[in-house]
């Protein structure tokens, strides 16, 4: 045991071969010698590695996120911090982030996926919020392949097993397979909390000498290189890496949270930090760059789970549930006692100091001694080459010849994986806790209550990948129009969004085309839309064995309604109503869920995204819903006009009756087209006409296409399907995907 | 009434099961801390919220069940005074020793959170007075380990005493099959102390108190204990 403890202590000598395990290519070790004069120790040879790695330092996207919009009068606080914060009045801000724990998901799902819950509710909670809901946005490979069921049970129940035990409402998300995440699956997840607006707390710390304070959990040896993982493409030995992957415990965290809000409000904290990738480096580094201050560690006072553990290994671990703060000194003990009182280590591990250096010292030895500016600042800064996807034939409905009838293709697109009810995921999250669901998952965008209203706040996940595959500018508009949509629907103004983007490679110059690109439409659809980007992050190396996953940038969109009882769902409420389509029908098939799920065809440009009509129709509809007129809404996306009117069949448990499709349009391609700013909207006839003037007055189109009614959907002169078929066929495939042979 | 709410680390619905009370009673329950000794003077009612108490790391409620302030509960139900366990509440309360039998995990294994429609056998009791016998209420229920197990003497017991709360069933009123979200025996979805002052519940009635929330039926028990008359000693 001695010998192995002495073995382990001795330091590793610096070699190209551990520069390159430790993910730093040869002129980025350069650059690190140039910087110091000197060579780097191990620790800091790790501490680089830490922060100049893909994930905590954005090399290769930094160039092309500075892009993107990311002011209005009503942000707070843009990219850059922990989360990012609006302004939803009376006192109240909002604070959002989304963040991917893709890589530890597919490795160990349950884990991987409960950390990553834990880890944006902490970005949330470190600036003073306290989370009111969570989301995300998942992507599972092919349903054929053998792992998927594996996965998505492990990444459900860990989602799940997180946020429910943490006690905050998980109300929404997005979930889809295809084949291409066979290999690295998409785990997104997005957090929201409420804080006032004078009560926000931030990274930077100020004042020298004052102690710097270690909260939550012990220090353990799991997690090591998690950031570094997250940087590197997949290879077949992918298991492997399983001791990389953190353990949640959300019981401490929902300590650290009423621990930290505690303090937080007895005026404690002069600086706050959670430890999240790279753990203690990034967050000490974090703290002292921000304020332009030194930082000394001493760690030796570091709690830890397990003895003998290196400095190496304490300031790399990935240890869940620990924060850093500066706190005021004549508060120190009031912190400590509340601290105490939720039986969490305190611990006073370094100071700021005046030299701009970052000092780590353990066992009576300088480990670390590095300029604390530069570490991050001078992190290698990449314009990698890209090209653009070459554009894609637009395919004429003509083009597309139907299979089958369009009852029997409307049931089978409902009950495809895609397009089924994710009731039996969003059953396994708790989304009543905390009192204040309004829209529960199911419809277009969650809506909950602030507080003891009025106020309320829609919440979404959207992104469709095959759209950025094909289009990447016009998949990147997509995305952010369809959250923008889906908050409208529910009668919510968007106010500000957060992206998580997934793509593979950087180092391909067509995968770094796909980001380009895609950051280029998302920053038009954000601009356009009065909806910008306030906080995210970005997942590159999703690729396995040589093989990207789709080009999956999710975003998160947060709306606000000033009366939450204003707010409506997609259900038909009441027989007798008539449904107005609004936005115009050409009839678009290029990769539709329709030409993938019926034809079996991945083809053709995306529906192209009209920002202006976007924002017309959408505008128009909200002031309807919110002046009272119309009483379900629901967008138009992935599956079209028919799949849409399903969903508010099934939703109300009441049918209806649809006029024949145009005879412009052939029959399939106007009930599943995907043509985007549409949207249904039912209203009593009496309010029927003045609906419609509304929109013509507003320049929307719309046309009453149908009526409300009966217990079957007849989508002109289709076979009548009955509410019942439609439920089994939508509610069937997840269950008996999830109950099919167990394959581990 | 006079509610106390007590707050043990990692209990997520005080605030919930706080808010249900205040709206029925106008009066702000007291938070107490599982740390602490006795119950605020002139506890009426003691509420034992829902949540992951000590991250139900062990068998759920089994460390809360042993915590200081549990002997002041088994004391004030002693004398009569008026307990309710919600959720991880009712697991504490069994682990106390203060109900009988135990909450296993869900017969499918999984976290379940869904509207749940529930049977109320009795109405002659401090907590359901203002519902009607057999009434179908719509709450609803978010746990893993709601399936509720006892030795056949016990379910005997509890079924001849009438110490039955509810059951879980369909909006019809029926019992059984899919109506029953966690393999609870007999359908089992709460049940009364001897002396029906102390009621140990799964579902969430905290959480249907508003109609934008999906419904009110909730509102009904924590009307019932405010018009339920004073037991405390």
């Amino acid at each position: 045991m001695a010998l192995e403890k002495d073995s382990a202590r001795k330091e590793p000598e610096i070699t190209p071969a551990l520069v390159a395990e430790h993910g730093l290519k040869p002129d980025e070790y350069a650059r690190i010698l140039a910087l110091i004069g000197r060579t780097p120790t191990f620790t800091e040879l790790g501490i680089f590695s830490a922060m100049w790695n893909e994930h905590c330092s954005y090399k290769s996207s930094r160039l092309h996120l500075r892009k993107l919009p990311t002011k209005a009068p009503w942000v707070i606080q843009g990219p850059g911090e922990n989360a990012g914060v609006i302004d939803i009045g009376d006192g109240l801000a909002c604070v959002f982030k989304m963040e991917s724990h893709n890589h530890p998901s597919f490795i160990e799902p349950y884990q991987g996926a409960a950390t990553g819950v834990g880890g944006i509710l902490r970005d949330v909670f470190t600036m003073g919020a306290r989370p009111v809901a969570c989301l995300n946005l998942l992507r599972f490979g092919s349903p054929e392949h053998a792992k998927t069921r594996h996965l998505v049970s492990g990444v459900v129940a860990g989602i799940g097993g997180y946020g429910n035990s943490f006690g905050v409402p998980t109300v929404g998300g997005s979930v889809n397979f295809h084949t291409r995440y066979d290999g690295n699956i998409l785990v997104n997840a997005m957090a929201v909390g409420i804080a006032k607006t004078d009560e926000i707390f931030y990274a930077k710390a100020t004042g020298i000498g004052r102690p710097i304070v270690y909260l939550g959990s012990k220090t353990g040896r799991d997690g090591i290189h998690g950031a570094t993982m997250a940087s590197a493409a997949f290879e077949a030995n992918a298991e492997e890496k399983r001791p990389t992957v953190q353990v949640g415990d959300p019981f401490s965290e929902k300590l650290l949270l009423e621990a930290s809000l505690e303090i937080m409000a007895k005026g404690c904290v002069v600086a706050i930090q959670d430890m999240g990738a790279a753990g203690l480096t990034s967050s000490a580094v974090e703290m002292g760059a921000k304020g332009d201050l030194g930082i000394e560690l001493d760690l030796d006072k570091v709690p830890c789970r397990e003895t003998g553990m290196t400095a190496y290994e304490m300031m790399l671990s990935e240890s869940q549930e620990r924060m850093l703060m500066v706190l005021w000194p004549e508060k120190e003990a009031e912190a400590e006692a509340i601290f105490r009182k939720w039986g969490l280590d305190f611990a006073i591990i370094g100071k700021t100091t005046d030299t701009l250096r970052f000092v780590v010292k353990h066992q009576g030895e300088i480990k670390v001694d590095l300029p604390i500016k530069e570490l991050g600042d001078e992190a290698p800064l990449y314009d990698r080459p890209h090209v653009s996807t070459p554009p894609q034939p637009v395919l004429t409905p003509e083009s597309i010849q139907p299979l089958v009838s369009n009852a029997t293709a409307l049931l089978q697109l409902i009950g495809s994986s895609d397009l089924c009810s994710k009731r039996w995921v969003w059953e396994q999250y708790d989304h009543l806790i905390l009192g204040n669901t309004v829209q529960r998952p199911g419809g277009d965008a969650a809506v909950i209550r602030i507080g003891d209203g009025p106020k309320g706040l829609a919440l979404c996940t959207d992104v469709t990948q095959r759209y950025c595959e094909a289009d990447p500018v016009q998949g990147g508009r997509q995305a952010v129009a369809e959250a923008w949509r889906n908050i409208t629907a529910t009668g919510a103004l968007p106010l500000a969004l957060t992206d998580n983007l997934n793509f593979g490679n950087p180092e391909r110059p067509e995968i770094m085309g796909q980001f380009v690109d895609c950051v280029r439409g998302i920053g038009e659809a954000a601009s356009a839309l009065d909806f910008p980007i306030v906080s995210g992050n970005v997942s590159l190396y999703n690729e396995t064995q040589g093989r990207g996953i789709l080009p999956t940038p999710s975003i998160g969109g947060v709306g606000l309604i000033d009366d939450v009882a204003k707010s409506i769902g997609v259900a038909f409420v009441r027989a007798g109503d008539s449904i107005i389509l609004v936005g115009d029908t050409t009839g678009w098939l290029g990769q539709s869920k329709y030409l993938s799920e019926i034809c079996g065809r991945e083809e053709g440009a995306p529906p192209p995204v009209d920002l202006a009509a976007e924002r017309r129709n959408g505008d128009a509809v909200r002031a309807l819903i919110l002046s009272g007129h119309v009483n379900a809404c629901h967008d138009l996306s992935d599956g079209g006009l028919a799949v849409a009117l399903a969903e508010m069949t099934m939703a109300g448990c009441m049918g209806a009756a649809i006029g024949a499709a145009p005879s412009a349009i052939p029959a399939h391609a106007y009930w599943f087209g995907e043509d985007q700013a549409r949207y249904l909207a039912t209203c009593s006839p009496q309010n029927e006409q003045a609906v419609l003037d509304a929109l013509a007055k507003a320049g929307a189109p719309a046309l009453k296409i149908g009526t409300t009614g009966g217990d079957a959907l007849q989508l002109g002169d289709e076979t009548p399907i009955s509410i019942g078929e439609l439920s089994s066929s939508h509610e069937g495939w997840l269950p008996n995907f999830m109950r099919g042979e167990t394959i581990i | 009434m006079r509610a106390a709410v007590l707050l043990f680390p990692g209990l997520n619905r005080e605030g919930d099961a706080m808010r249900a009370l205040e709206q029925a009673s106008g009066v702000k329950p007291i938070l107490v801390w599982h740390a602490e000794h006795d119950l605020p003077a002139g506890t009426d009612l003691v509420v034992v919220p829902g949540g992951f108490s000590y991250g139900d790391y062990l068998r759920c409620g089994a460390i809360a069940g042993r915590a200081n302030i549990m002997n002041a509960v088994r004391a004030h139900a002693e004398r009569g005074g008026l307990v309710l366990g919600i959720c991880n509440g009712f697991q504490i309360l069994c682990e106390s020793g203060l109900l009988p039998g135990v909450l296993m995990r869900n017969k499918d294994l999984k976290f379940v959170c869904r509207m749940q429609h529930l049977r109320v056998e009795r109405n002659d009791t401090p907590f359901t007075n203002r519902y009607s016998r057999q009434q179908i209420i719509k709450v609803c229920v978010a746990h893993g380990e709601g399936n509720y197990v006892a030795d056949p003497e016990t379910i005997a017991r509890l079924e001849g005493e009438g110490r039955v709360a509810f059951r879980y069933s369909d909006f019809n009123g029926n019992i059984g099959g899919e109506a029953n979200c966690n393999g609870s025996i007999n359908d089992i979805a709460g049940i009364y102390s001897e002396r029906m002052n102390v009621l140990g519940m799964m579902p969430h009635p905290e959480n249907l108190i508003d109609p934008m929330m999906g419904g009110i039926d909730g509102r009904g028990l924590f009307e019932s204990l405010v018009h339920a008359p004073a037991r405390a000693a």
